[in-house]
């Protein structure tokens, strides 16, 4: 495929998609067990023990192993962020297409709706759907895709109320073309570029928003292991144990800016003025 | 006396690369007084070339190679201009060089009035401020005739016409009294009359102030009437350059020869179709549109009524018979496009009926859209694009279907293998081509063209309508042909409509109403095509502004009274 050429070649976008492919990697080996030690396993007499060849990262106060624990939480919080901007694209870029074609009545009515979410801060959006439904995996993927459906929503109808205006969907009428084949192959397929963009940005939002829920103890529950729960019960060990605070933390911060990086990327390489020239 | 411009090899390239020079050993003299106008096609390097001289080229990626271009200045010394600095540049632009665009919405801040922008004109160039500088912009706007300048100076530029706003860029241009004024295609974006009005403008400012001229244009006729000298570019190389009247008289390069026979030009009539005549009262019409009225509302609010309505198309009544083509002529807001659009259904009318033969396909009538870029969604590729108005009609992609592609593709002149390329992949003839074959694919029996060669380069353009003459003859086509284009027209109408502000006010035999009209707007829109054999031709300044299409709700226009002036040849009557 092209574009998997283009964000190899592309100078910050091949750092970003290693990275990325790194976590794929590490989060695999995590969920087939491969993992160093077993990372629920409490080793009494190495409670926390720094860095060294046998403890990687070191292990907690519990003497559980911080890289064996890092390794299932970055597939924990993948799988998160996977799942609830996959659902945050689907009703977004669907509220936004329909908005956004029917205009007038609608479009006020679903965009306000949108605004109404948009308006709470999203940590704060997250928080009162986990108050009313309680904590969980699940609870943290419907607060989260709930929270970016809105982002999704606006950055399709932008471009949706353009397209509808442009001469080629004039053409399609004339033929006599069908309101769903108009608005998948001459809308849809005109937006998939500003989406992917949209998406791999959303990835790392959703990513720090996951980690700070389960920071704040809402999203994943102990003592399965999680990026922001990890750092929660590190807190108050900062002073005799920092790597416990430092390696999650590096963890989040590298995947959040892997993202960005593939964002930044594909932005470059889907702009029109830049796709004219390679195209 | 020494020239006030000397060009001699200039050479201009794009980027790092230098091999491969955009601009390519132009030449020329510019005398104080004279006018050069730089004519070529898209892609030809004219504007490249005028861009040069006041080395706005710079700003664009572009480095000058090559050669030298000397300007004598007013103290007499020499400025070498390939050479100079930016700083030196900066007095130059404006002062010594005035320059005015194609684009007078965009050359325009829209966030500050018309009167701001030409005091900052007066203040860069001449250190006007305040009252001095309010007066001399007040000047400015009447030598440039603008009515009511006081109240114009007022106004942002998206409450001016675009004659207006290409006036008000004119008047800045001249702020600085320059000696040299670089006129980059000043008038495609406008209207034919006020394009007269332009040009007059031009030539008068020209013989008040002594200032020297380079018009850059596609038109080669546009310039006859104002050009001393004559430069005509293709692909970067001046091919022939010399007096106006002996490069249109005696042109000696193939491609001048070309822009000047090959290219439509109007002739006032006299070049119209003899073939595919109306035969005498019989036949059936493939298409009769009778008194159709399309308004839009304005000033709809949810509490609000209705203030009133845009009329935009006023009890339009016509009628087109197989094998034949109506041309809808007339300016920007007079309704042609509107009137299209409803017979497609694209806008909904008010009122009248569009009665048409049922047709193989279902679907009689097809339109080919002006722009050839935005009429192809992008991401489609061609075998996807042509099958579209059979997918519509609930077929599927079959070995049928591909051949029919592939034989429409033939006739349009695209080679069959191209079911797989993209439009980006193509040049703006070739999609207007494969549009065409698309709005073919369903046998329709009339095809809409909605200023559908207007956008593409004068010699393509003659191309796409020996095109659609042919295709006409073979399929028996009906053709429904807006444009504001008078010399187009005039190639390819049998029958000529007019519209001035929402209706019909002249319609007959193309020869009838092109060299005989009778309604003053028809005299006024033919006196104002530019043409070869009118450059001895005086233009008037003729400044009658468009009457205002909003009505108060509930209005209705008066019935109608129409004069024969012949047979086939129709004429409202004007009333005075």
């Amino acid at each position: 495929m092209r574009i998997v050429r283009d964000i190899a070649a592309h100078p910050t976008g091949r750092v970003g998609a290693a990275i990325i492919l790194l976590y794929l990697l590490l989060a695999l080996c995590g969920a087939l067990g491969l993992t160093p030690h077993d990372p629920l396993q409490q080793f009494r007499i190495d409670r926390l023990q720094a860095p060294s060849a046998t403890y990687w990262m070191g292990t907690d106060l519990f003497g559980r192993d911080t890289a064996s624990r890092l390794m299932i939480g970055i597939g924990h919080s993948f799988i998160i962020a996977f799942a609830s901007v996959g659902l945050a694209t689907l009703f977004g870029t669907l509220i936004g297409l329909l908005a956004g074609w029917w205009g007038g009545l609608a479009d006020g009515l679903f965009m306000r709706a949108m605004d109404v979410l948009l308006a709470f801060p999203a940590i704060l959006l997250a928080l009162l759907i986990i108050a009313v439904t309680g904590p969980g995996t699940f609870t943290s993927i419907a607060a989260i895709a709930i929270v970016y459906t809105p982002i999704f929503a606006r950055v399709v109808r932008g471009p949706t109320l353009s397209l509808k205006r442009r001469d080629f969907v004039d053409a399609a009428r004339t033929f006599g073309s069908s309101q769903r084949y108009i608005l998948s192959r001459h809308l849809l397929l005109n937006l998939v570029a500003p989406l992917t963009v949209q998406v791999t940005l959303a990835l790392a939002w959703a990513l720090l928003t996951e980690a700070g829920l389960s920071f704040l103890g809402l999203g994943t529950q102990p003592p399965a292991p999680s990026l922001g729960l990890m750092m929660s019960e590190a807190r108050n060990l900062m002073q005799q144990a920092p790597w416990l605070l430092v390696f999650p933390g590096l963890t989040i911060m590298l995947g959040i800016l892997g993202f960005n990086l593939c964002g930044d990327a594909l932005r470059d390489i889907l702009d029109p003025r830049t796709q004219r020239r390679t195209a | 006396m020494s020239p006030l411009l000397s060009v001699r090899d200039l050479t201009v390239a794009f980027g790092k690369d230098a091999s491969e020079p955009v601009v390519r050993g132009v030449s020329f003299e510019l005398n104080p007084g004279e006018t050069l106008a730089i004519v070529g096609e898209s892609g030809s390097g004219k504007s490249v070339t005028a861009l040069s001289i006041n080395r706005l080229v710079d700003f664009g990626g572009g480095r000058i190679v090559g050669g030298s271009m000397r300007l004598t200045r007013p103290d007499g010394a020499v400025l070498e201009l390939s050479q100079a600095e930016e700083r030196t540049l900066v007095d130059i632009r404006g002062r010594e060089i005035g320059m005015i665009f194609q684009e007078p919405m965009t050359s325009l801040n829209p966030v500050h009035t018309v009167g701001a922008q030409i005091e900052e004109a007066f203040r860069l160039h001449r250190g006007l401020v305040g009252q001095a500088a309010r007066q001399a912009a007040r000047e400015a706007l009447d030598r440039v005739r603008i009515a009511d300048a006081e109240q114009r100076l007022r106004y942002y530029p998206h409450q001016l016409s675009g004659g207006m706003r290409q006036r008000v860029m004119i008047a800045m241009a001249l702020a600085g009294n320059p000696r040299l004024l670089i006129a980059d295609e000043p008038t495609t974006a406008l209207d034919v009359t006020v394009q007269a009005q332009i040009m007059a403008l031009l030539a008068e400012l020209r013989a008040e102030t002594g200032m020297a001229m380079i018009f850059i244009t596609h038109d080669i006729g546009l310039v006859a009437g104002i050009a001393d000298h004559v430069l005509v570019m293709q692909n970067g190389v001046a091919v022939e350059q010399g007096r106006l009247d002996a490069v249109l008289d005696a042109p000696q390069h193939d491609y001048t020869q070309h822009l000047l026979n090959a290219v439509p030009h109007f002739s006032g009539g006299r070049a119209v179709r003899a073939d595919g005549a109306r035969a005498e009262g019989g036949e059936r019409p493939m298409v009769a549109v009778k008194d159709l009225v399309v308004r839009f509302p304005v000033g709809r609010g949810l509490f609000a009524r209705n203030a009133g309505a845009v009329h935009a198309v006023e009890g339009v009544d016509f009628d087109l018979v197989q094998g034949e083509t109506l041309a809808i002529v007339g300016e920007s807001g007079s309704g042609k496009s509107t009137t299209a659009r409803a017979i497609l259904g694209l806008v909904e009318a008010t009122r009248g009926t569009v009665d048409a033969a049922s047709g193989q396909g279902g679907r009689p009538i097809q339109m080919v859209f002006q722009d050839p870029f935005a009429s192809l969604n992008p991401r489609l590729d061609v075998e996807s694009l042509l099958a579209e108005p059979a997918i519509a009609a609930g077929r599927r992609i079959d070995a049928a279907l591909r051949e029919r592609m592939g034989f429409l593709l033939e006739k349009v002149g695209l080679p069959a293998n191209c079911l797989v390329r993209y439009p980006h992949q193509f040049s703006g003839g070739q999609r207007q081509r494969l549009c065409i074959a698309r709005a073919l694919m369903l046998n329709p029996d009339v095809v809409v063209l909605d200023e559908a060669v207007s956008a593409l380069d004068v010699s393509v353009q003659a191309k796409v309508l020996d095109l659609l003459i042919d295709l006409q003859r073979e399929f028996g086509l009906a053709y429904l042909f807006i444009s504001h284009d008078m010399a187009v027209v005039e190639r390819i109408a049998h029958r000529v409509a007019v519209m001035y502000a929402g209706q019909i006010v002249e319609i007959g035999g193309a020869g009838a109403v092109l060299s005989r009209p009778r309604h003053s707007y028809t005299r006024r829109l033919i006196a104002a095509v530019p043409g070869m054999d009118r450059r001895r031709q005086r233009y008037d300044v003729d400044t009658t502004p468009v009457p205002s299409l909003v009505r108060p709700r509930g209005y209705e226009p008066p019935q109608a009274d129409w004069i024969e002036a012949g047979p086939d040849h129709l004429v409202r009557m004007e009333t005075a």
